[in-house]
């Protein structure tokens, strides 16, 4: 795992600043979905060896919420982008 | 050959040249009665107790590695039954009973050492906290002692007792925890189950699941199609992999954790103890080499190598907790892949796919669980109904709101 995190707003940054806050790749349900789909969204994770999306919080920093893509056999980050931005453009596409 | 004072003098006479292989190498046969994945702790644990304890000796353990790759090779080797909640308390209870008798079982010596395990408390609240665990443990038959200030520090009197922010108001023992070999473990398992029929199959990776009208029949490995009436599942931080082959998709996050040893120091710790004010635990090994460890780094990695910022981290929580160990130099750090489950308990547990059982989610506690483990399993898959002290630990449990939340954190795997 890389030791800097290069922050899309504050730029290089050491990995202790941010927190770390799980899957980005999961939608969240509608609050009248049933059961089943809540279940799969809170528990249910594909846990993905390889390439794989997360939320970072850069707590000590800018303080937004960060998605990292990243490999987790290698630690290479793909790409770092604000999760504003990529909501936006998950939204489009 | 049964291992004794007796056979090691007389192979000692004799140059040690007549020793045998502890287990065999076998080709794999083309179909066993019960497959398990996963050569690690708990999978030669289910195999030993299977073929000796439940009269199922037509197993096969495939380890995609060599033994004790793993896992099993990768903890900081402490044992303990120290936990608060009934659904957690009496399993690990069964895996320090086990855990007591296992060398004479098994017939190998694991360094199986009841040193004792003191956790630390520095505040009013954190007292509170350890005497209500300690009140559970007494309750449940394990045994806990509330050590005050004084009588830790006639136990570790090189501890930093008075740092401002975080004073040493005492400690939790627990008598009965402490230390073993860990590969000594694996081996054991290896060679008990081997000797009772099992065949151990290593650098054999599983890489597909074979289902015939939804039940499954077998595995893709890397030495063919091996057939099966059961498989069982223990591949630890592979887990989602190997249950992705079959369409499960699992409450688990593979995180990796840290371990760490130092250069050799002369006899100074003679307990497991752990810090309460950050994540740190440390014993001595027999070789004198600190042994220690903290918290997983916190995101998603089936890397097993960590980061140096939780390498600063542990060293720091060391220091502040033994300042004496600023000096010590580390000989050696590694990582494993834990299977991080969504509520810090295990799983072992039948799946909805029929022949399919799961063993896994034992986020960074599964080596004093191993014994327990392979016996409840093995328990499962031959009488297809789980053990007594296992029930809790069902995987629809998630669905029904049955947690066993041990930290109370909630969903978050990075956290427990």
């Amino acid at each position: 795992m890389a030791s800097l995190i290069t922050c899309p707003h504050c730029g290089p940054r050491p990995k202790e600043e941010f927190s770390i806050r799980s899957d980005a790749s999961l939608t969240r349900p509608a609050p009248d979905a049933d059961a089943e789909t809540w279940h799969a969204y809170v528990y249910l994770r594909d846990n993905s060896r390889g390439r794989h999306r997360e939320y970072w919080h850069h707590a000590a920093g800018c303080r937004r919420w960060l998605v990292v893509e990243r490999d987790t056999q290698t630690h290479v980050v793909h790409s770092v982008t604000d999760a504003a931005d990529a909501t936006r453009t998950r939204g489009a596409a | 050959m049964r291992y004794s004072a007796l056979s090691l003098l007389t192979k000692a006479l004799g140059g040690n040249k007549g020793w045998s292989p502890a287990f065999r190498s076998p080709t794999p046969k083309p179909h066993y009665d019960v497959i398990i994945v996963g050569g690690g702790g708990h999978g030669l644990a289910t195999a030993y107790y299977l073929s000796k304890v439940f009269g199922i000796t037509n197993v096969a353990v495939l380890e995609k590695g060599y033994l004790g790759s793993g896992n099993i090779g990768r903890n900081t080797t402490i044992i303990r039954s120290n936990y608060l909640l009934p659904g957690n308390n009496p399993f690990y209870e069964l895996s320090m009973k086990l855990w007591e008798g296992l060398e004479q079982d098994f017939n190998f010596n694991a360094m199986v050492s009841q040193r004792g395990i003191v956790n630390l408390f520095h505040s009013d609240g954190q007292r509170d906290a350890y005497t209500r665990r300690g009140n559970a443990m007494q309750l449940l038959g394990v045994g806990a002692e509330l050590l005050d200030r004084d009588a830790v520090k006639t136990m570790l009197p090189f501890m930093d007792f008075d740092n401002a922010r975080f004073p040493i108001l005492g400690g939790l023992l627990h008598r009965r925890g402490g230390t073993v070999r860990h590969d000594a473990v694996a081996w054991g398992y290896a060679r008990g189950a081997d000797s009772h029929g099992v065949d151990i199959i290593q650098h054999c990776e599983v890489t597909g699941i074979r289902r015939e009208n939804g039940k499954v029949t077998g595995v893709e490995t890397s030495k063919g199609f091996i057939g099966c009436n059961r498989l069982a599942l223990a591949a630890a931080g592979n887990s989602t992999v190997v249950a992705d082959m079959a369409g499960l998709r699992l409450p688990i996050e593979s995180h990796v954790l840290q371990a760490f040893v130092s250069e050799g120091l002369k006899p100074f710790i003679d307990c497991v103890v752990t810090f309460g004010a950050g994540h740190f635990y440390v014993s001595q090994s027999d070789k004198g080499g600190l042994v220690f460890g903290g918290d997983i780094d916190g995101y998603n990695s089936y890397a097993q190598r960590g980061n140096l910022a939780t390498v600063e981290h542990v060293a720091e929580a060391g220091v502040a907790m033994i300042p004496s160990l600023s000096r010590v130099r580390v000989l050696r750090s590694w990582g494993g892949i834990m299977d991080m489950s969504m509520d810090g308990s295990p799983i072992i547990d039948r799946t909805h796919i029929d022949n399919l059982y799961l063993n896994a989610g034992w986020c960074y506690g599964g080596f004093k669980a191993t014994p327990a483990s392979g016996y409840c399993f093995a328990h499962l898959i031959a009488r297809n109904a789980p053990h007594e002290t296992a029930r809790a630990f069902r995987l629809d449990r998630f669905e029904t709101g049955r947690l066993i939340d041990e930290k109370g954190v909630g969903a978050q795997p990075n956290l427990h």
